[in-house]
């Protein structure tokens, strides 16, 4: 099931003083199953393009097609389309509501006409997923509990939808260390356990570059890149040219190379890295 | 969409009209719009078009920003309008159809009304668009200021403006971004009866009120952290000054009064 | 009267929320002297946020003392003095900002203060300079970046002229050029002015740019020490909850394979060094 997005644009407030295009002539299709990476700086266009992806926002011109189904025909059932893609917002938890965890979690399947069973399944399903226990916390209310905690229950809101699609828009903003790892690991466990097709904007390159696929970049409403973390990664210059930075790894081995040292192209990777420096001090990687 | 009511949206700019005493600009304003309530014929309504014209030119904007601000009313007008013209009692019939007879004095008062209430709409809008938010709150502050010996909060009044101005935008769009969030839920904002669409509004409501009280939490602190303390010693960054240009401006605003006086008087 | 090298002195500085049981911050010691920049590091809930708001008498605590230039945070009458002193950029940049113009907002602590008007606006225009915002005096805040609001926001606290700057997770809303725009405006003004700093955040590569740093648990300081001393405690640090910088991270990789490379390197020039000696020797 996969999305093509077919020469999209997009112009907020068209024909006011402040109109503005988001979105140039955007195409590209994302696979089932991958895990895309949106990186651009804020205003490059990736939260208006991620909100076109599930019929949130129509095109100004060109056209989103779901499974095959344009997202802005009138014909389309949109409800159709938001379950198949959900849509984490940034700082989800903003806009939990319910009085309990757990019904605040059956609201989207609820819209969506379940029986009560298949909610209760549903609910119990979405909060193991983001790792919280349903018997611990399904009668408390949202806003009694943590920061981080909040944030898997929005998320759990939408995995609730059982989307094929999940878009997180920076899934980790303003997390503390120890709450975007654990983010980023339930992200990473919904990708490769349930096979959900990931897309993840972030700002973080480190993030990307851990987690990735396929990395696509924005700028200025269009298409920068799009490609391997390692094609993408290894255009440093590039990237830094639209004002991104690059991970670590990648400024190191770029830094390395005006050393005169043979470090190989496209390493993205802190791993790939510490292989080569082993090497180097003449500990291979058999001796790891 | 809210965002097209210009009332309240400030235009930036270094014209005579933005550089006046808000002071003064709000009570020419007021001036004004009881001119115009005072007219009574087509020509003083011409006189009072002209004069805001020549204001708006004076003041650099662009006059469809005016006309825009209206739109938002369309709906008021085409009511009051309809209102007037059906039930004012007049005794001049013009046209008779059926039931309904149409009066001359009907048909004047409806269009003189709906033209009031653009004009009402119009002035006041060459006062915001030409004071920013600050100086209008300034301003309103400074007019009720001798109110306070009689315990009116003036101080408190203005700053309350101040701050709703601040957030006003923030809300909106915070209220447009939970909507979308809840619409990729599989809510549905738009259809159902009038029941079903109140219920759809209570996942809009709660996480609305919860930030704008998280947010005026933030505030209050930081402004407390700003040494704010009320409004007593405090000074201001603009102490305001009446200038010649505010003389000029009481001067033409006194003179297009006299003019409307006399053309009602001697013409109308 | 206190030592003019000290800005700001804590002792045994605890305090309670009304009606929780815990301290929220529980026997810290610290002190920041002139020119000082200190980072505050800890998870969510470790106190280090209360411990920002003791710092500048937002909040009072319930045992033990602050004096912020010598003046004692539990007296009334010395608040505002004290929060001219030690002024405080927040979180979330669209909340603390009170005017809809720029240059009002940078205003508001003087007017509160009850600066005369020519002051003001000499200060403001200093304060703008200062942190690179000239050219927005007239703007309306929500139209700037949230690098920009937080940049009014110094320029509102620096307008007061304090000697602490303290800042609560200010950059945890920004992108990395928001960031980094912040940053260095912090870094240029404990240079270049003097300011003392004490800065809240989750950023390790923040925190390694600081003098010092804290690190919080349970309301307790953990680790202290400049950040090379601190973030080489590896698997301490992450005990914490934190994380260290990346190319730390990367440095304690290679030692526990067996590479022979320091293990406080914080930063990636540090890292590129370390590499090429470790390359010549070979």
């Amino acid at each position: 099931m996969p999305i093509v997005v077919e020469d999209l644009s997009y112009v907020y407030m068209s024909g006011g003083p402040y109109e503005t295009q988001a979105l140039h002539n955007v195409s590209l299709t994302i696979e089932d199953g991958e895990f895309v990476g949106l990186i651009g700086h804020t205003g490059s266009g990736k939260s208006t393009l991620v909100q076109h992806l599930n019929g949130l926002l129509s095109p100004t011109s060109g056209r989103v097609l779901v499974d095959g189904l344009d997202v802005a025909d009138k014909a389309t059932d949109r409800r159709a389309i938001r379950r198949k893609v959900g849509l984490v917002f940034q700082y989800p938890e903003n806009q939990l509501f319910e009085e309990t965890v757990e019904k605040d979690v059956a609201f989207g399947p609820r819209n969506l006409g379940l029986s009560d069973e298949e909610i209760d399944r549903r609910v119990r399903d979405a909060l193991r997923r983001v790792a919280l226990s349903y018997d611990e916390l399904h009668a408390r209310s949202v806003f009694e509990l943590s920061g981080g905690q909040m944030r898997r229950v929005a998320i759990a809101g939408v995995l609730a939808m059982e989307p094929r699609v999940l878009v997180l828009d920076e899934p980790c903003a303003g997390l503390d260390p120890r709450g975007r790892e654990e983010i980023l690991s339930l992200i990473r466990a919904l990708h490769a356990e349930a096979g959900t097709t990931i897309v993840m904007v972030s700002h973080s390159m480190d993030d990307v570059a851990s987690l990735a696929e396929r990395v696509i970049v924005m700028n200025q409403g269009r298409v920068a890149m799009d490609g391997s973390p390692r094609e993408v990664f290894s255009q440093g210059e590039a990237l830094r040219a639209i004002g991104l930075d690059v991970p670590q790894a990648v400024e190191l081995a770029d830094r390395l190379r005006e050393r005169g040292l043979a470090v190989p192209q496209g390493l993205y990777r802190p791993e790939e890295i510490a292989a080569f420096v082993r090497g180097l001090a003449g500990k291979g990687d058999a001796d790891a | 969409m809210l965002k097209d009511i210009t009332l309240g949206q400030y235009f930036p700019g270094d014209s005579p009209v933005h550089r006046m005493d808000p002071r003064m600009k709000l009570i020419l304003t007021i001036a004004y719009i009881v001119g115009v309530f005072l007219v009574s014929d087509l020509l003083g309504y011409a006189l009072a078009l002209a004069f805001l014209y020549l204001v708006v030119r004076v003041a650099g904007l662009p006059f469809g920003y005016l006309v825009r601000g209206v739109k938002p009313l369309r709906f008021i007008l085409v009511f009051t309008f309809l209102l007037n013209l059906f039930f004012f009692p007049g005794t001049t019939p013009i046209l008779s159809l059926g039931f309904f007879t149409l009066t001359r004095e009907a048909l004047q008062k409806a269009v003189f009304f709906a033209l009031r209430l653009v004009f009402l709409v119009m002035g006041t809008s060459v006062l915001t668009l030409t004071t920013s938010p600050m100086q209008l709150t300034d301003g309103l502050e400074r007019l009720m200021r001798p109110l306070t010996r009689f315990h009116f909060p003036a101080h408190e009044l203005a700053m309350m403006m101040t701050i709703a101005l601040r957030f006003i935008p923030l809300l909106l769009e915070e209220t447009d971004k939970i909507q979308k969030a809840q619409m990729a839920r599989g809510a549905d904002f738009e259809s159902g009866n009038l029941l079903m669409r109140a219920k759809a509004m209570v996942p809009l409501l709660v996480p609305l009120f919860v930030s704008a009280f998280r947010r005026a939490n933030d505030l209050a602190m930081a402004m407390e952290a700003r040494c704010y303390r009320g409004g007593e010693h405090r000074t201001r960054l603009r102490e305001l000054k009446y200038t010649r240009l505010d003389a000029l401006a009481a001067a033409a605003t006194a003179c297009f009064l006299l003019v409307i006086f006399a053309e009602g008087r001697f013409l109308g | 009267m206190a030592d003019q090298e000290n800005r700001i002195v804590a002792t045994d500085l605890c305090y309670a929320y009304p009606e929780a049981a815990a301290n929220a911050v529980d026997g810290v010691r610290m002190r920041v002297k002139r020119g000082e920049f200190l980072a505050i590091l800890g998870h969510n809930g470790s106190g280090k946020s209360t411990l920002a708001k003791l710092l500048n008498a937002l909040y009072v605590p319930t045992r033990g003392s602050v004096l912020v230039c010598g003046l004692d945070t539990r007296d009334d009458e010395l608040v505002f003095d004290i929060r001219q002193h030690a002024g405080m950029v927040f979180q979330n940049p669209d909340n603390q900002i009170v005017a809809t113009v720029v240059e009002e907002d940078v205003a508001f602590g003087l007017e509160n203060n009850g600066v005369p008007p020519a002051q003001i606006r000499e200060r403001i225009d200093e304060a703008l300079r200062a942190v690179n915002m000239t050219d927005f005096a007239k703007k309306a805040p929500h139209m700037l970046s949230g690098g920009q609001k937080q940049r009014v926001a110094i320029a509102g606290i620096i307008a007061m002229r304090p000697d602490v700057l303290i800042l609560d997770e200010s950059t945890a809303m920004l992108d990395p050029s928001g960031r980094r725009e912040v940053m260095q405006t912090v870094h240029r003004l404990n240079e270049e002015e003097g300011i003392s700093v004490v800065l809240i955040t989750h950023y390790m590569s923040e925190a390694a740019t600081a003098d010092y740093v804290l690190v919080m648990d349970e309301g307790k300081i953990a680790l202290t020490g400049t950040p090379r001393e601190v973030f080489s405690q590896v698997e301490r640090v992450r005990a914490l909850g934190l994380d260290v910088p990346p190319m730390t991270d990367l440095a304690h990789t290679l030692r526990a394979q067996g590479v022979p490379i320091a293990p406080d390197v914080l930063t990636v020039d540090e890292m590129v060094e370390e590499i090429c000696r470790l390359s010549l020797k070979t």
